[in-house]
C-alpha cells in the first residue's frame, strides 16, 4: 500500500524524524489558508499522487505568496500529472500539501526497505540525493552505501556512526544522523513497512538533517495487524478495473493489445506473456488468477476482460494446480460467458489438474472454444485468430 | 536418492486440523506420503486422518520420530510456526502458506541462521520426489520418477516442465518451489548444490523470473564452483511491461539489477544453456545431456 507524501510525513513525524512544516490541502481556499498558517514566505506546493518524478513533471512549485500558493492549487488540483512513472493517462491530482521551504546546504538519499539477497532490513543512503537517483546508481552502483540491520537490536550505535560517517556526515551531524536511522527502523518495523524513501534529506544551514520528500510503502500482508492504518488507503489512487481483480483474487494489469489472456500463477503468465509477444501477439492484459479464487471471482475477472473492446481472441493457459484446478476455472469462465453473451473465439489449452473435467464442464455450459494441445499451440492458435479477424 | 525428501520421510503436518490443512494432507497421503503426526495447539491428544496430533512440534518429533514439516498455519501465525519447527531441529520444513508479512519472513530468517533446518518458503507449493514423497500441495498427474532436478519460484510454470520432461522421458528426481515471496528460506544456489551432489539427477532446470536476485547468485556460484551436470534456466517476464509489479511480490526492478536480459546474461555468462521459451525446455535439457 503506496502512501501519500504528507501521510508517511505525517508517520515520520510522530517517530522522531524531522519533516517540515505543512498541511494537506483540497481546495484553493485551504490551500491558501494552509500557507498563511506557515512560518517563512516562501512555500513548496506539492501534488499528492502516488508516482515518482513529480518534480520533474511539474508537480512540485515553489511560490513566495499565500496568493501564489492559492494559484498554484488552482493549477495542480484537477490536473493529470504525468510523470516518468504514471504512464501517459497520468494521475489525476486531488490533494495539494503545502509546505514551508528549508534551505539546503546539501542533499542526500536515505532508504529503509528489506534486502532479499539477505534476508534482512538495511539501510541504503547516498552522499548526494535527487531525483536521478535511480540513474546515477544505475551507471554506477558504489555510490549506494548500506548497512544490514538486525530487528532485534542489540549494540549498533558503532554501526550507525560508520555508516552516517559514509556519507559524510560527521562532527554534530553524525550524532543526529543516528538518531535519524534509529527512528526511521523503528518506524519501518512498527508500521511494518516495505519501503521508507527520503529523497531529498536535506543537511540545513544550521546543521540540522530534514527529511524533504518521503515516499512509504506499507506490507499489504501485515494490515490485518495495523486496522489504524488502513483507512490511509488512497483507493482514488488505484485503477478500477484492477481494483475489481484484486477483491476477486485475481492479479490484473491492463495492457494496450487485442488478446485476453487467462493464466493461473504468475510465473506462467509471465512466461505466457513471453511466448505470445514473441509469436508477433498483442497482450490485452496481465491475469494471474491467484490459488485463493473461487469460480465466482474467476467469472468476476473473466467480465473485465469481456469489458474490454479491444479484445479480440482470448487465450486461456491454465495449468490445474493441488490448490486452482482447471474445472474451476472452467467454471468461472461459463458463468462470465452466460451472463456477458459476448462471442469472442476461445483458445483453450488445460494441463494439469482436472484439465479434462474443465473441458467438459465447458461444453455443457455450451462453450465453443478452439482446444490446444500445449502452450506452442495455443499461443499460434490465438494469434492466427486476430489475423483472421484484423483482414 | 533424491533430495530433501524421499519414501522414509517422516511427515508431520503443522496446522493439520485446519480445512486446507486436512484436504492437502489427504491428498499427499494418497500420493504415498509417509505423513506420521499432526500439531495444533490446543487440539494434543486427538487423531486425526488417522494420526496423532500433537501440541507442540517438539512433542511429535520425540513420539513419532518425524523429520519433516508442511505447515498450512494461516498468515498471522505462519512465522512462528516456521521459527517453533526450527527451534524444534525439524530437518526440511516447506512452508505454504501466503501472505505471510515480509518483516516475518526477516524473523523467520534470523531463526534460521545457524540452524540445522531447511526452510522451503513461504509461499511455496512445495517440494516433490515423483514416486517418493510429496512434501506440498503441487499437482502429481504429470511427475515421473527421473533424473531431472527441477528448481522454481512458480508453482504453474513448474507443473508446466514437469509435463514437459515427463513427456520427454527425463522425469524429475526432485521439484522445489523455493516460493514467491521476497524473503524466504532455502535459494536457488542452495538447491542447486543439493543436485549437483545428487547422484540421481543428471541435469537440473532452474525457472526464474524477473525481480529478486535468485538467478544472479546462481551465475555468482557457478563462476566460482563449474557445476558437473548440465544446467538449463528459463527466465520468464523478458516482455513485462516495465516499473510494474506482475503479481509476485517484489518484481521492482531495483538499481538495474532484475531485468530479464541481465539475467539471461549473467546466466549465460556463468555456462548455464538458455531455453528460448518454455515450451522448448525439455529439448534445450535433451541437447544439453547429449552434448
Amino acid at each position: 500500500m503506496n502512501l501519500h507524501e504528507f501521510q508517511a510525513k505525517e508517520i515520520l513525524g510522530r517517530y522522531g524524524v524531522p519533516v517540515p512544516q505543512g498541511k494537506v490541502a483540497e481546495s484553493v481556499a485551504a490551500a491558501e489558508r494552509a500557507a498563511r498558517g506557515l512560518p517563512g514566505n516562501r512555500f513548496a506546493v506539492k501534488a499528492q499522487v502516488h508516482a515518482g518524478g513529480r518534480g520533474r513533471a511539474g508537480g512540485i512549485k515553489l511560490v513566495d505568496s499565500a496568493a501564489e500558493v492559492g494559484r498554484t492549487a488552482e493549477e495542480l488540483l484537477g490536473l493529470a500529472l504525468v510523470t516518468k512513472q504514471t504512464g501517459p493517462e497520468g494521475r489525476r491530482v486531488d490533494r495539494v500539501y503545502v509546505e514551508e521551504t528549508v534551505e539546503a546546504e546539501r542533499v542526500l538519499y536515505l532508504a529503509v526497505l528489506v534486502e532479499r539477497r539477505l534476508g534482512k532490513v538495511a539501510l541504503l543512503g547516498a552522499e548526494q540525493g535527487g531525483e536521478d537517483i535511480e540513474e546515477r546508481a544505475a551507471a554506477n552502483p558504489s555510490i549506494i552505501k548500506s548497512l544490514a540491520v538486525d530487528l532485534d537490536g542489540g549494540a549498533k550505535t558503532s554501526a550507525f556512526q560508520a555508516f552516517a560517517k559514509s556519507l559524510k556526515l560527521a562532527g554534530k551531524l553524525e550524532k543526529k544522523a543516528v538518531d535519524l536511522f534509529e527512528a526511521l527502523i523503528k518506524a519501518f518495523v512498527e508500521v511494518d513497512a516495505s519501503l521508507i524513501e527520503i529523497n531529498p534529506l536535506a543537511v540545513t544551514k544550521s546543521g540540522d538533517l530534514i527529511a524533504l520528500d518521503v515516499k512509504m510503502v506499507l506490507d499489504d500482508n501485515a494490515m490485518f495487524r495495523h486496522p489504524d492504518l488502513k483507512g490511509l488507503h488512497d483507493k482514488d489512487e488505484l485503477d478500477p478495473v484492477e481494483m475489481k481483480a484484486q477483491a476477486n483474487e485475481i492479479n490484473y494489469v491492463r495492457m494496450d493489445g487485442n488478446i485476453g489472456v487467462v493464466v493461473n500463477g504468475a510465473g506462467l503468465a509471465l512466461a505466457t506473456h513471453d511466448m505470445l509477444t514473441d509469436a508477433g501477439g498483442k497482450p490485452a492484459n496481465f491475469m494471474d488468477i491467484r490459488t485463493t479464487a473461487t469460480s465466482l471471482d474467476i467469472a468476476g475477472g473473466f467480465d473485465l476482460l469481456l469489458d474490454n473492446p479491444n479484445v479480440e481472441v482470448v487465450l486461456v493457459n491454465v495449468h490445474g494446480g493441488g490448490l486452482q484446478r482447471c474445472d474451476t476455472i472452467a467454471e468461472g469462465i461459463g458463468i462470465s460467458l452466460k451472463r456477458n453473451r459476448r462471442s469472442l473465439p476461445i483458445v483453450l489449452r488445460f494441463a494439469g489438474n482436472n484439465a479434462d473435467y474443465g473441458r467438459t464442464l465447458l461444453r455443457n455450459y455450451g462453450i465453443a472454444f478452439i482446444d490446444a494441445a500445449d502452450m506452442g499451440d495455443a499461443i499460434e492458435k490465438a494469434v492466427g485468430n486476430v489475423k483472421k479477424e484484423a483482414a | 536418492m533424491a533430495i530433501l525428501v524421499g519414501p522414509d520421510t517422516r511427515v508431520l503436518v503443522q496446522g493439520i486440523t485446519g480445512r486446507t490443512g486436512s484436504y492437502h494432507t489427504e491428498r499427499a497421503m494418497a500420493y504415498g506420503t509417509n505423513v506420521v503426526a499432526g500439531v495444533r495447539p490446543g487440539k494434543g491428544g486427538i487423531r486425526h486422518l488417522d494420526v496423532p496430533v500433537f501440541d507442540t512440534v517438539a512433542e511429535a518429533m520425540t513420539e513419532t520420530g518425524a523429520d519433516a514439516s508442511l505447515v498450512f498455519v494461516p498468515p498471522a501465525n505462519a512465522a512462528a510456526a516456521m521459527i517453533e519447527a526450527i527451534e524444534a531441529e525439524v530437518g526440511v520444513v516447506v512452508c505454504v502458506t501466503e501472505r505471510v508479512p515480509v518483516l516475518d519472513a526477516v524473523r523467520v530468517r534470523a531463526a534460521l541462521e545457524g540452524a540445522k533446518t531447511k526452510l522451503v518458503g513461504p509461499n511455496s507449493q512445495g517440494v516433490l520426489t515423483p514416486g517418493g514423497c510429496k512434501l506440498g500441495v503441487m499437482t502429481t498427474v504429470h511427475g515421473r520418477p527421473g533424473s531431472i532436478g527441477i528448481v522454481s519460484r512458480s508453482a504453474t510454470l513448474t507443473s508446466e516442465i514437469v509435463a514437459q520432461t515427463s513427456a520427454a522421458g527425463l522425469g524429475q528426481s526432485t521439484t522445489v518451489g523455493i516460493g514467491g515471496d521476497p524473503v524466504h528460506g532455502i535459494g536457488f544456489v542452495d538447491c542447486l548444490k543439493m543436485f549437483i551432489e545428487d547422484t540421481e539427477t543428471q541435469g537440473i532446470i532452474l525457472i526464474g523470473e524477473i525481480g529478486g536476485a535468485e538467478e544472479e547468485m546462481v551465475a555468482d556460484y557457478l563462476k566460482s564452483a563449474k557445476a558437473s551436470k548440465p544446467v538449463v534456466a528459463l527466465i520468464a517476464g523478458r516482455h513485462a511491461p516495465p516499473e510494474r509489479r506482475m503479481g509476485h511480490a517484489g518484481t521492482l526492478t531495483m538499481f538495474g539489477r532484475a531485468g530479464a536480459d541481465d539475467k539471461i546474461k549473467a546466466l549465460r555468462g556463468a555456462g548455464v544453456h538458455i531455453a528460448p521459451n518454455t515450451q522448448s525446455i525439455a529439448e534445450t535439457m535433451q541437447q544439453a545431456l547429449a552434448s
